[in-house]
């Protein structure tokens, strides 16, 4: 992420202190100079230019800005960009393939799980780190799985039904 | 040629999948936050850390030796514009950036312009502002008191904290009915302060253009036509060069509604700097200074005979609405449409009083998920029910049955002036008792008693007003409630609709085009709908109060049937017979007598453009603004089934039936979509859900950490059921809003529920949310608790 500052002599703002990163995002090798204070979901919405990444509350409670770093799910609001370094970042963005969606993303608009959409994409990133641990979930498993993500307008009812869809879509695809 | 199969095309009754998603569970949505613009510049906002206090420095001194600060704007600055204070929705003035005194925590004090949102927030905190601290009113008998400070000393004249008294109903023969009643039932309660808090806060871009004059602005607004109205006014920009879009919204419920300081500042940033200038609101910031709701005292009274016939209601409410009257009411009725209440019961008279109180509090009183306060008015009604049938010794059910308008009695004027148009009240409350099983749940519960266990059953019966206006009575500062839509059919049969309505969630480019689909048989796939963007849009007043259906999908409705008068006319050429002769169904004329001479309505299309008779206007377009007759009624009963832990005050839901007749429902999928996300808000309030202050007006619920919400985790399930199906008689498809029903009426069959549990303690009430420890204290002290913000008492 670039800043361009005006000039403004004396008071220089050379002095502020930048920090190269690697990091892998849905596939992509990238280097980033980043300010040590940088968000992790700043450096995904405005360095990285994918805005699939929501913020929604800034303290780590709504699950909005959910990514996966290394296959865990992470509120991105509260991860510093420079702890990315070195590791390997899904976002919603990465989870169709170029020809097809991903098994969630179908069981969400099958199911009506969203409506104005804000809270999907990391509602389907927890659900997403849950199904890869545990095929057959029971609703429970799920109600508790996205615990910490917030949805006002669902009632997650279809959210529930929506990660249940894709579950079992999954385990077919893996049966056949 | 067979007729179309409306399903299939995706027409009235399909529950088609959403058009929507499509972007939505790609991450490829378009909120206002993911708009870059080049040369953008950030903003972020000083607020007010007091609650009621008069400033007396700003030094902005160090915030402008930051590099990469642009712009630092105060109060004192904006006034050298005549920008310090606005007019809001309500006929009062709000203040954008403070300038003599705050007047609550949070109040916007000085912003910010950087090339970074980091940059801007650093330099917000180098503002350095001295404030002199005033006494603080948290309450309105607090602002009603004799010696209580004057919080709008702005307002020249002012000697007290009243907004405004309101009155409606009959005084004198309300008294009369009370005089003559066998037994008065009383109810104190308070709906406490809530924030509809979509998880996506507000935000605005403005850009605007020196070199052509032009503003736009993109922002989260669910009524973007009014806010061009509104800038034109309070910025004096011609209306014509001002663009307002409001892109994908994360959500509104009402706290999208009205015009924030945010919008303001980033605008006037914009023409100073002549750069597009962001602002995006933290959770904080959005929690602490926009479209609060509720925060309502009631005094309740019912006048009943001995069998259970109410004879007449009278209420006086007390609003406490902040520090600025800022919320959108229709201009006649102050306290929005309150006096809706009671008007699912046969009750033949009724007074309301109602006096509205400046507060050290945000702006409050927002339409939050309902239509003008009825959140409120069927709350009150539905806790005074419960409350009167356990006065009479009747059972609550039985009560409410006595007293429902009869289904022949529609049209129904209610006692304070409303019309309600139609609904099968008997048969819905039947369904919900059976659904939960009434009469085996009273004996569980009778049992559970005998063992030490507390089991409760709540209902609420409600119908409410959706779809302001009609016009001549709804009007939001002037400005007629109708709404509008536009339809273009190109020449292949293709269509483009637009509507002044704004989707924020409801999916209205999924529904509107199966309107379309049912009234002229283009598939629902082949009409693509576009709201938001003043350009382009017909002027309509937004979404919100479930007014979408009612008044811009009855648009949809009637500019399609004019398209189609067209089109029988396009038809008749073609066929060269006179239009008395055309037969139409679903998607195709023909002639009556000879069903295989027929036209689709796509051969008439490319006919308005390649084959049209002479002296016909070409094309196949048209607008239709609509302005309805009345309000929609929907009817809705909500029974929950709760068990209360004497020991703790935790309570947990058993089962919950909800009975929602709305009409003809569109897309039922999205219907029962809009159900759960209500019932889930109605759980909330009940349960955790509220904003409260200090005695200082600290606010305490400024961010997700305080102000909970319930998750996937503690919601409970729902039984939806729509078994009854009354057409409104005046909308052309026979919809009625939903949207907002659930939350509405929801609320009431919680606290009723758990009040049941608990009847034998003698409590009246408990207020919102039933939080354990005033549930435990309920039951222990034997005490009605009150859940109003404490006072300073030293």
């Amino acid at each position: 992420m670039t800043t361009v500052y005006d000039d403004v002599g004396d008071q220089a703002a050379g002095d502020v202190p930048m920090r190269r990163i690697a990091f892998t995002i849905n596939g992509a090798r990238k280097i980033a100079e980043v300010e040590p204070r940088l968000l992790l979901a700043h450096l995904i919405r405005r360095g990285v230019g994918l805005t699939g990444t929501h913020m929604g509350c800034d303290t780590t409670n709504c699950g909005a800005c959910t990514v996966l770093v290394d296959g865990k799910p992470i509120k991105s609001c509260t991860m510093l960009a420079v702890q990315a370094d070195g590791h390997e970042i899904t976002t919603v963005e990465g989870l169709a393939s170029a020809s097809e969606l991903h098994p969630l993303q179908e069981g969400f608009r099958a199911e009506h799980g969203l409506q104005c959409g804000f809270c999907t994409p990391g509602m389907m990133l927890a659900a997403k780190a849950l199904l890869d641990v545990n095929p057959d979930p029971t609703e429970e498993d799920v109600r508790w799985a996205l615990s910490g993500n917030l949805c006002r307008c669902t009632g997650y009812q279809n959210i529930v039904k929506s990660v249940l869809w894709a579950a079992a879509k999954l385990r077919s695809q893996s049966a056949g | 040629m067979t007729a179309l199969d409306e399903i299939k095309i995706g027409g009235l009754g399909a529950s088609r999948k959403r058009v929507e998603d499509s972007r939505f569970i790609r991450g490829r949505g378009n909120y206002t936050d993911d708009i870059v613009l080049p040369g953008m510049l950030h903003m972020e906002i000083l607020r007010s850390p007091l609650a009621h206090a008069r400033i007396v420095s700003i030094d902005t001194s160090k915030a402008w030796q930051i590099p990469g600060v642009h712009l630092v704007l105060t109060g004192e600055m904006m006034a050298t514009r005549n920008l310090a204070w606005m007019p809001t929705l309500s006929y009062d003035t709000q203040a954008v950036l403070a300038t003599d005194k705050v007047r609550f925590q949070g109040q916007e004090v000085a912003c910010v312009i950087a090339d970074d949102p980091y940059i801007a927030k650093d330099a917000c905190e180098a503002i350095e502002v001295e404030y002199e601290p005033l006494p603080v009113i948290v309450n309105p008998e607090q602002a009603l008191a004799e010696a209580a400070p004057i919080i709008r000393d702005d307002k020249t004249g002012t000697t007290s904290n009243v907004i405004f008294n309101w009155e409606v109903g009959d005084a004198a023969g309300t008294e009369s009915a009370f005089a003559r009643a066998d037994k008065i039932s009383r109810l104190r309660l308070h709906y406490p302060r809530s924030h509809p808090s979509p998880i996506e806060c507000c935000g605005s871009i403005a850009d605007f253009n020196r070199a052509t004059s032009k503003l736009t602005v993109y922002m989260t607004t669910q009524a973007p036509h009014i806010i061009r109205a509104a800038v034109a006014l309070v910025a004096e920009l011609p209306e014509h060069m001002i663009r307002i879009v409001s892109p994908d919204i994360g959500g509104g419920f009402g706290n999208k509604v009205p015009v924030y300081p945010g919008y303001v500042c980033s605008i006037l940033a914009s023409i100073l700097l002549e750069r597009p200038v962001k602002w995006i609101e933290d959770k904080t910031g959005n929690l602490i200074s926009t479209g609060f709701a509720r925060d309502i005292y009631l005094d309740g009274e019912l006048a009943l005979r001995e069998d259970g016939k109410i004879l007449a209601v009278r209420m006086h409410v007390d609003s406490d609405h902040g520090a600025f009257f800022s919320d959108a009411q229709p201009s006649k009725f102050k306290i929005g449409l309150l006096h809706s209440t009671f008007a699912c019961y046969d009750v033949p008279v009724g007074h309301i009083t109602a006096r509205g109180t400046y507060t050290n509090k945000a702006p409050g009183g927002v339409a939050y998920r309902c239509s003008f306060r009825v959140t409120e008015a069927m709350f009150f009604q539905e806790r005074m029910i419960h409350q009167a049938a356990i006065d009479l010794g009747m059972d609550a059910a039985e009560f409410r049955r006595i007293n429902l308008v009869p289904d022949d009695a529609f049209p129904y004027r209610t006692p304070f002036g409303f019309l309600t148009d139609s609904g099968q009240y008997g048969k819905c409350l039947d369904v919900g008792l059976k659904a939960i099983g009434y009469e085996d749940f009273r004996k569980q519960q009778a049992q559970a008693k005998a063992n030490g266990r507390l089991l409760g059953l709540g209902i609420s019966t409600m119908t409410e007003p959706l779809g302001a206006g009609n016009s001549r009575e709804y009007d939001i500062l002037g400005i007629k409630m109708f709404d509008s839509a536009e339809l273009k059919i190109h020449m292949t049969g293709k269509a483009l609709l637009r509507t002044g309505s704004k989707s924020q969630g409801q999916g209205h480019e999924t529904t509107w085009a199966q309107i379309v689909a049912h009234e002229l048989g283009i598939p629902a796939e082949d009409v693509v709908v576009e709201e938001g963007d003043t350009d382009t849009a017909p002027f309509g007043m937004g979404t919100y109060a479930s007014r979408s259906t009612p008044v811009a999908g009855a648009a949809v409705a009637m500019v399609s049937r004019k398209i189609r008068a067209k089109a029988r006319k396009l038809a008749a050429h073609l066929l060269e017979v006179s239009e008395e002769d055309l037969e139409w169904e679903l998607g195709r004329f023909y002639v009556r007598g000879a069903a295989d001479r027929g036209v689709t309505i796509t051969e008439c299309a490319l006919a308005a453009y390649t084959n049209m008779p002479d002296g016909m206007e070409p094309g196949l377009e048209n607008t239709a603004y609509y302005d309805p007759p009345n309000l929609t009624w929907p009817f809705a009963v909500y029974i929950v089934t709760v068990e209360v832990d004497p020991a703790t005050g935790v309570w947990d839901v058993l089962n919950m039936v909800a009975v929602d007749d709305c009409g003809v429902r569109i897309n039922p999928m999205i219907v029962e979509g809009q159900i759960m996300g209500g019932l889930t808000e109605a759980y909330a309030m009940a349960n955790m859900q509220f904003i409260t202050f200090d005695a200082e007006g600290n606010c305490v619920g400024a961010n997700y950490m305080d102000y909970l919400l319930p998750t996937a985790w503690e919601t409970p399930g729902y039984e939806l059921h729509s078994e009854v199906v009354t057409p409104s008689p005046h909308h052309p498809i026979g919809a009625k809003g939903i949207g907002e029903c659930a939350a509405v009426g929801g609320p009431a069959a919680f606290v009723n529920a758990v009040m049941d549990a608990i009847t034998d303690t003698g409590v009246r009430n408990i207020d919102m949310p039933l939080l354990p420890d005033r549930v435990w204290e309920a039951i222990t002290k034997r005490r009605d608790v009150s859940g109003a913000p404490p006072v300073r008492t030293d």
